[in-house]
C-alpha cells in the first residue's frame, strides 16, 4: 500500500551548532549510562546467569540505539511538561532531566531512589519532572491524556508526551488514546519508537501498515515518520508537533524508525534476530559524531571531553547508589495506601 | 536405589527427565500430533519458544500455521481463541504474564468464561489460556503477581497451577481435552529455566507417553500426621523444604492443590481431619483469595476439625516490590512457612 505520511529526512543541516552539540551530549550521556548499567547488571549474576541475583536484579531493558528519540524530543520540553515512557525508559528519563542520582538509586533498589526502591527500573516516577513509565506496554498513553487534560484546564501551555514502542501500537489503549486526544484536542504528542522488534516479533509480523504514522490519519491528526534514527529529524518533527500542542493545535503522532542495539532484555540471546549482523553498523552515535566533526561542530578533542564528563556524571551516580541504604524490610507494606 | 537402578527403572517404565517447561511443551506436542484443531497463539511463542519456555521446539515441528506469533493485541487474540473454540478448534492462547491479563480481562471473564452458561450449555469454549505467574527474582509490581485467586473468583473457567513436570504435562493434556476453558498458570520458579536460580524440584522423570492428571484433584506431595500445609505451585517446593527440615521434629503433610477450580475440598478435609492443624501457603494476595477459601472449606464443614487456629502465609496485600530485601519479606518464603508451622503446632 502507499503512504501519504510526511517523512522527515536525515541530516537537517540548519540547526545551530550549539543545539547539535547539545543533542550529541545528551546521546552520549544516555549511552554512557546504559553501558554502565549493563556492566553493573552482569557483574554479579554468576555463576552462569541468574536473573534474580546481584545488586541490580530482575529484568533490565536498556535503550542503547534509541538515544536519538530521547535527545531530539526532550530538547523541546521543560520540567513542567509530562513524559510517559515504557519498560525501556532510561533514555527518556535522562533526556527529560530526571535526577540521575535518584533514578540510579532506584535501579539499585535503594531507599534513596525515586520510588524508595519499591519500583525498580520499569517503574520510575518523578513528580519534579512529571516523568513516569510503566512495564505494561501502551498503558502510558491514557495517563498522558489525563496530564494533558489537567494542563489544558489550568490554561497553561504545558504538554504531555507519550512514548511507546511499535509493538504497543497494536494495543487497544493506543488507539483509544489517539481517538480521545483528537476528539478533545488535548495537548499531547504521541511518539512511537519503532525499533523493528517487539521482543522476538518483527514489525512485519505485527503491524498492518508500513508505518504507525499512517495510523494518525484514522484519527484526523498529523502523522510524521522520522526515518533512519535521525536525531535532527526527531528534533525537527518534535519541534513542530510540540509547538502545535502548546498553541492549542491538538495532538500529533510521530513515529521514529530507531534501533534496538542490544537485546529486548539483558540476557536475551537474540537467536531470532535476522538483522543482527547489521546492527552495529547502524549505531547512531558514531555516525552523528562523524557528521558533527566533519561539519566542524565538534572540534578535535570535544567528543572526548563530552565522553569524559558523561562518564564522571554516571559513575558518580552509580557510586552514590551503591553507598545508599537498602530499604528496611519492616517497611515493606508501607505506601500501599495514601 | 542407586543411580544405575533409577535409570534402569526409568527405562523400563518409559520415562525421561524433563524440566517443567519442557514437560508442558511435550504435552502440547503430543496433543497437537493427534489433533489438528490444536493451535498455540501468543507473543514470542514461535522462534523464541515462549518467554518461559512453554513452547520450546514446537515451531520446528508444527510450523508457523500452528505455532503462531501474534501482535501484542491480547484482546484480539484471546477473542480470536474464543471464536475459534466455539467453531470447533482447541486453541491454546498465551498471555505472557498473569499481570498482563488486565488489558484483556473482558474477553476472559465476560466472554470465554460465561458463554457456556449464557447459552444454556449449547455453546462450548474448549480453549486453554496459559499464563506465567509469580515473583522471587525482583521483577517488581507489574511482572510478579500470581493472580490465580482473581481468576478462580470469576465463575466459568477452570484454573490449574502445577508444581512439577509430571503434573504440568498431565494437566496440560487434560486442559486441552477439556470441553470448557481452562487457565493454565505456570509459576516461573517451577519451570526449570537456566536463567533463574537452580531448582531441583523443577526437574523430574516424566512418562514418555500422553497421560492425564485430573483437573480438580489435589495430590499429597508428602505425607504427615501433625500438621497439614495446603498450598499450590512454587510454594509447594518451599513447603516441602520446610517439611524436610522439620523431619524428626514434626510430621508435616504437604497437600499440593494443583487446581484451584475445581477445588479439591475432599482432599483438604481428609488431610485436616487427620492432622487437626492447618497452614495455608499462597504466594497470591492474602485477602479474598485461595487461603481464605481453604480455611472456609474446613470451617464450613466442621470447625472442630481444627485443634488450633489455622494460619495463612500469603502476600500481605501489598504490590510485589522490586528491592530484594522487600520482595523476600512479602513473599511466603520458607522462613515464614516454618514459623507458621511451629506456631500452629504450639497452638
Amino acid at each position: 500500500m502507499t503512504t501519504t505520511t510526511p517523512t522527515v529526512p536525515q541530516g537537517t543541516t540548519n540547526l545551530e551548532p550549539g543545539v547539535r552539540r547539545g543533542l550529541y551530549r545528551t546521546m552520549v550521556l544516555i549511552r554512557t549510562y546504559e553501558e554502565a548499567i549493563r556492566r553493573e547488571y552482569y557483574a554479579d549474576k554468576g555463576p552462569g546467569f541468574d536473573i534474580g541475583k546481584g545488586l541490580v536484579p530482575g529484568e533490565m531493558h536498556l535503550s542503547a540505539g534509541q538515544e536519538p528519540v530521547a535527545a531530539g524530543l526532550c530538547a523541546h520540553l521543560t520540567a513542567d511538561d509530562a513524559v510517559t515512557a515504557t519498560h525501556r525508559p532510561h533514555h527518556l528519563a535522562i533526556a527529560h532531566g530526571v535526577d540521575m542520582n535518584a533514578m540510579t538509586a532506584e535501579i539499585f533498589g535503594r531507599e534513596t531512589g525515586l520510588g524508595r526502591g519499591r519500583g525498580g527500573h520499569m517503574h520510575l516516577f518523578d513528580p519534579a519532572t512529571h516523568f513516569s513509565c510503566s512495564g505494561i506496554i501502551a498503558e502510558g498513553y491514557p495517563a498522558a491524556l489525563g496530564q494533558a487534560f489537567a494542563f489544558q484546564r489550568k490554561g497553561s501551555d504545558r504538554i504531555a508526551v507519550a512514548v511507546t514502542g511499535e509493538g504497543a501500537a497494536n494495543q487497544g489503549a493506543f488507539h483509544e488514546s489517539l481517538n480521545l486526544a483528537a476528539l478533545w484536542h488535548l495537548p499531547v504528542v504521541f511518539v512511537v519508537e519503532d525499533n523493528d522488534w517487539g521482543i522476538s516479533v518483527p514489525r512485519s509480523a505485527s503491524t498492518s501498515v508500513p508505518s504507525n504514522a499512517d495510523r494518525a490519519a484514522a484519527y484526523g491528526i498529523p502523522g510524521i515518520l522520522v526515518e533512519d534514527n535521525a536525531v535532527e529529524g526527531v528534533w525537527s518533527a518534535a519541534k513542530d508537533a510540540i509547538g502545535r500542542a502548546r498553541s492549542g493545535g491538538g495532538p500529533s503522532l510521530i513515529e521514529v524508525h530507531t534501533l534496538r542495539l542490544w537485546g529486548h532484555f539483558e540476557g536475551d540471546a537474540q537467536g531470532y534476530r535476522t538483522d543482527l549482523a547489521g546492527v552495529e553498523g547502524r549505531d547512531p552515535l558514531p555516525a552523528y559524531r562523524a557528521t558533527l566533526e566533519a561539519d566542524g561542530v565538534l572540534v578535535p578533542g570535544a567528543a572526548d571531553t563530552i565522553a569524559r564528563e558523561a562518564s564522571e556524571r554516571v559513575e558518580s551516580a552509580i557510586a552514590a547508589a551503591k553507598a545508599a541504604p537498602l530499604p528496611d524490610p519492616a517497611h515493606a507494606t508501607d505506601y500501599v495506601f495514601a | 536405589m542407586t543411580t544405575t537402578q533409577e535409570s534402569m527403572a526409568a527405562a523400563a517404565h518409559g520415562t525421561h527427565r524433563l524440566t517443567t517447561a519442557k514437560a508442558i511443551a511435550e504435552g502440547i506436542a503430543l496433543e497437537m500430533r493427534g489433533d489438528p484443531s490444536v493451535v498455540y497463539l501468543g507473543e514470542d511463542v514461535g522462534a523464541y519458544g515462549g518467554i518461559f519456555g512453554a513452547t520450546g521446539g514446537l515451531l520446528d515441528e508444527f510450523g508457523p500455521t500452528r505455532i503462531i506469533d501474534t501482535p501484542i493485541s491480547e484482546t484480539a487474540f484471546i477473542g480470536l481463541g474464543i471464536g475459534a473454540a466455539v467453531e470447533g478448534m482447541r486453541p491454546i492462547v498465551e498471555v505472557m504474564f498473569t499481570d498482563f491479563m488486565g488489558v484483556c480481562l473482558d474477553q476472559i471473564y465476560n466472554h470465554m468464561a460465561k458463554i457456556h452458561y449464557e447459552s444454556g450449555g449449547n455453546v462450548s469454549v474448549p480453549m486453554v489460556i496459559t499464563m506465567a505467574a509469580g515473583g522471587g527474582y525482583s521483577d517488581a509490581e507489574q511482572h510478579s503477581q500470581c493472580l490465580w485467586g482473581t481468576l478462580a473468583h470469576l465463575p466459568g473457567m477452570k484454573v490449574v497451577a502445577p508444581s512439577n513436570p509430571y503434573d504440568a504435562k498431565g494437566l496440560m493434556i487434560s486442559a486441552i481435552r477439556d470441553e470448557g476453558p481452562v487457565v493454565f498458570v505456570f509459576h516461573k520458579g517451577v519451570m526449570g529455566l537456566a536463567w533463574m536460580a537452580r531448582n531441583d524440584r523443577a526437574v523430574s522423570d516424566v512418562p514418555d507417553e500422553a497421560y492425564t492428571v485430573p483437573i480438580g484433584k489435589a495430590a499429597v506431595a508428602r505425607e504427615g500426621t501433625d500438621v497439614t500445609v495446603v498450598t499450590i505451585s512454587r510454594s509447594v517446593h518451599h513447603a516441602l523444604d520446610v517439611a524436610e527440615k522439620l523431619d524428626g521434629e514434626a510430621s508435616v503433610e504437604v497437600l499440593d492443590l494443583r487446581s484451584l477450580v475445581p477445588l479439591d475440598r475432599t482432599a483438604i478435609l481428609a488431610s485436616v481431619a487427620k492432622t487437626g492443624r492447618l497452614v495455608v501457603v499462597d504466594e497470591d494476595y492474602h485477602s479474598f483469595g485461595m487461603s481464605g477459601e481453604v480455611v472456609a472449606t474446613v470451617v464450613d464443614v466442621d470447625p472442630k476439625l481444627l485443634h488450633a487456629p489455622a494460619i495463612r502465609v500469603a502476600n500481605p496485600d501489598t504490590p510485589v516490590p522490586y528491592a530484594r530485601t522487600l520482595e523476600q519479606t512479602i513473599l511466603p518464603m520458607p522462613e515464614r512457612i516454618e514459623a507458621a508451622v511451629r506456631r500452629v503446632l504450639a497452638g
